[in-house]
């Protein structure tokens, strides 16, 4: 059911609006937590330092990133932690498929990692003969429905409790209709400690790792990464490379940032700080650039390399709020995805750019300051450069760019416009030559335009004097 | 070419402007009264925090606690206070799947988000942390001042941990949760279903 029909954004928006009712209910949803965000962070008189520390954190580090990756290397190794390196999602899952078949590992649990859904690791390991469950409730929910997540933090929010119901009753035989919450994270409580108990290795993600310490902190609410690396003796853990930070006090920046711009909460319910493997384990960390060090000489772009996925940006965005996840045909949806996938996949992740009315709120809230609208304005003059613009978008830039040249024809062409909007039946005005007026009403005309009120007024000044 | 190699000559050739770190030495946000934010900001995020004099307080609290009166296995890692079970003795991690209640040592507090800073050094099993249905997390205040417990923020947090050792260490803020499910907050979604916090006076 989940299976990527389309990259247009517009038209999986289409499909996400056909239930009104629905697409209200997400839109408020989201916006709740974006108001839970705004309380978080008025209740810290130093929110904008925490967020100009963080944001010249992360532009410190991408300018000295080989140096500070070296130096995590170096420490996580003196730990006894084993560094891999993967140039892109194939060696990534090659790397962690190496590690599982050395332990003739089976049963894999993973807590919620942006990276591994990048790299599509879930349908490379299962072909190879692995389970794989995810841990967090939200992705576990996901997973079992086979659709990819449609945000970032919260996994499933794009479903209602009926629905998770139905997935539960199909999977986990609970009762036919109960969809009480309490219910349905018990009996999920219930489903996932079998797998924690049965696991052979756990892989998780990376918030953050230390460059001076070779440690890494991984935040979850639910405690599902903690269980899922504390029974078995093998922890993977794969992280993009950006996910680096030079010291380890740096974390009292971005720990108060993070959950406070995620969520509303004060700080996540665990922030695990590991630092080498359990007595007798192994901890492999793998490295991850795919793509990721092309966008380091871009000044346009580099920014973007800051993100640490809190999603806040998602939260607020009117476009995401109204459009669904999935509606982006991404794993990474909202602005921050809008700028990420086209810039590694224009020809597929065309229209993302386009995803987006310029409010510039994503920009507002984003803890480490990237300025996302400006780039998804700089991104869609990109997608034009690369002839990936469609007709319907280039033909009337091209003729209203002409007509703007020449002030008397728009002058002219205005008077004509006023008329047929007052005049025209309505079939003649609202079709589909008009995409704009689709779901909108056009502007009422004025019965004069600015440019003959401004002429009279000249007139009448000049006739009092 | 190894891919280290690849990536390393990847991301040094490219071009990126200088940029310094900030200073971490900030005007950070203070409380008033530190140790009440701490129970406030704990009690929102669905913890408790108490302060008790000695074991015997500690004890006569717990008692308090159903969940805990009624655990059938019980660990506990403070000294004076007997468990079911003895973690040291626990050679598989496994075994402590069924445990309904667990004492343990915290290191100190943080009020602006209710964190308690918890390490593995003195517990053999870090999934005890984590698996026991209920948690109690114990801090001791040795000088006899609450205060000396409880740190202001992060930064202040972060100047008292040190990483010479491979020691796991977790911020833990309240009990586990999950608001997966139409973002209905629910409490206990796999690891402790409650967290008692206590500040232990001598």
């Amino acid at each position: 059911m989940s299976a990527v029909k389309s990259y247009d954004h517009p038209t999986n928006a289409d499909r996400f609006n056909k239930d009104q009712s629905r697409t209200h209910w997400h839109d408020s949803a989201l916006w709740f937590i974006r108001e839970k965000r705004d309380r978080m962070a008025n209740s810290l008189p130093e929110w904008e330092t925490l967020r100009a520390c963080a944001s010249q954190i992360k532009s410190h580090t991408v300018s000295k990133l080989a140096d500070y990756l070296e130096e995590f290397e170096r420490n996580a190794t003196a730990r006894g932690a084993t560094v891999h390196w993967a140039k892109d999602a194939e060696e990534h899952n090659r790397i962690v498929l190496e590690i599982l078949q050395k332990h003739q590992a089976k049963r894999i649990v993973k807590s919620k990692s942006m990276l591994t859904e990048e790299c599509h690791l879930n349908p490379w390991l299962e072909k190879h003969g692995i389970e794989v469950v995810d841990t967090d409730l939200g992705e576990r929910i996901v997973q079992l429905r086979q659709e990819p997540p449609s945000h970032i933090v919260m996994p499933a929010i794009h479903l209602k409790k009926e629905d998770v119901s139905n997935t539960f009753h199909e999977h986990l035989q609970t009762e036919e209709g109960n969809c009480d919450p309490n219910y349905l994270t018990e009996s999920a409580r219930q489903h996932l400690r079998q797998k924690f108990v049965q696991a052979d290795v756990g892989i998780t993600g990376v918030n953050f790792a230390i460059a001076e310490t070779g440690g890494f902190v991984v935040c979850t609410n639910e405690g599902n990464a903690d269980l899922g690396v504390s029974l078995p003796k093998v922890h993977i853990a794969c992280m993009g490379i950006e996910k680096l930070i030079p010291k380890v006090d740096h974390l009292s920046i971005f720990l108060r940032l993070l959950a406070r711009s995620a969520t509303g909460q004060p700080i996540t319910t665990y922030s695990s700080h590991f630092h080498g493997p359990v007595e007798g384990g192994e901890l492999h960390i793998v490295l991850v650039d795919n793509g990721r060090s092309k966008l380091m000489d871009s000044d346009d772009f580099r920014n973007s390399l800051k993100c640490i996925r809190c999603g806040a940006c998602m939260n607020t965005c009117p476009v995401y709020r109204r459009s669904g996840g999935h509606s982006y045909a991404a794993t990474v949806p909202g602005p921050i995805g809008s700028i990420l996938n086209p810039l590694r996949d224009a020809k597929h992740h065309k229209s993302l750019p386009f995803a987006c009315t310029l409010c510039g709120s994503c920009s507002d809230v984003c803890p480490v300051k990237i300025n996302l609208h400006e780039q998804l304005l700089t991104l869609r003059s990109e997608v034009n450069r690369q002839k990936q613009l469609p007709v319907s978008k280039t033909m009337p830039m091209k003729i209203a760019s002409w007509v703007f040249q020449r002030p008397k024809l728009y002058a002219w062409l205005g008077g004509i416009g006023k008329f047929f909007l007052r005049t025209m039946p309505r079939f003649l005005i609202y079709n589909g030559l008009n995409p704009w007026g689709r779901n909108r009403e056009m502007p009422e005309s004025p019965p004069e335009s600015f440019r003959k009120q401004y002429a009279q007024r000249k007139k009448s000044q000049k006739s009092e004097r | 070419m190894s891919s280290k190699d690849d990536i390393l000559k990847s991301v040094r050739n490219q071009i990126v402007p200088a940029a310094d770190l900030p200073s971490l030495d900030q005007d950070w946000i203070h409380y008033g009264d530190a140790v009440a934010h701490f129970g406030d900001v704990l009690q929102a995020v669905g913890g408790t925090a108490v302060v008790v004099e000695g074991v015997d307080g500690l004890s006569a609290e717990l008692a308090k606690i159903p969940v805990y009166t009624e655990g059938r296995k019980t660990v506990s890692c403070i000294d004076g206070l007997m468990g079911t079970v003895d973690l040291d003795r626990v050679e598989d991690p496994h075994e402590l799947e069924d445990v309904d209640f667990a004492v343990l040592p915290g290191e100190f507090a943080v009020a602006e988000n209710g964190a308690v800073w918890v390490t593995d050094a003195k517990i053999r099993h870090r999934v005890v942390l984590f698996i026991p249905q209920h948690i109690a997390l114990v801090i001791p205040c040795p000088s006899g001042n609450v205060e000396e417990a409880i740190v202001n923020n992060m930064a202040e947090a972060y100047h008292r941990l040190s990483w010479q050792s491979n020691d796991f260490g977790c911020f833990v803020s309240g009990p586990s949760k999950t608001a997966d499910i139409e973002q209905s907050l629910v409490i206990g979604a796999h690891g402790a279903r409650s967290l008692h916090v206590f500040l232990l006076l001598p």
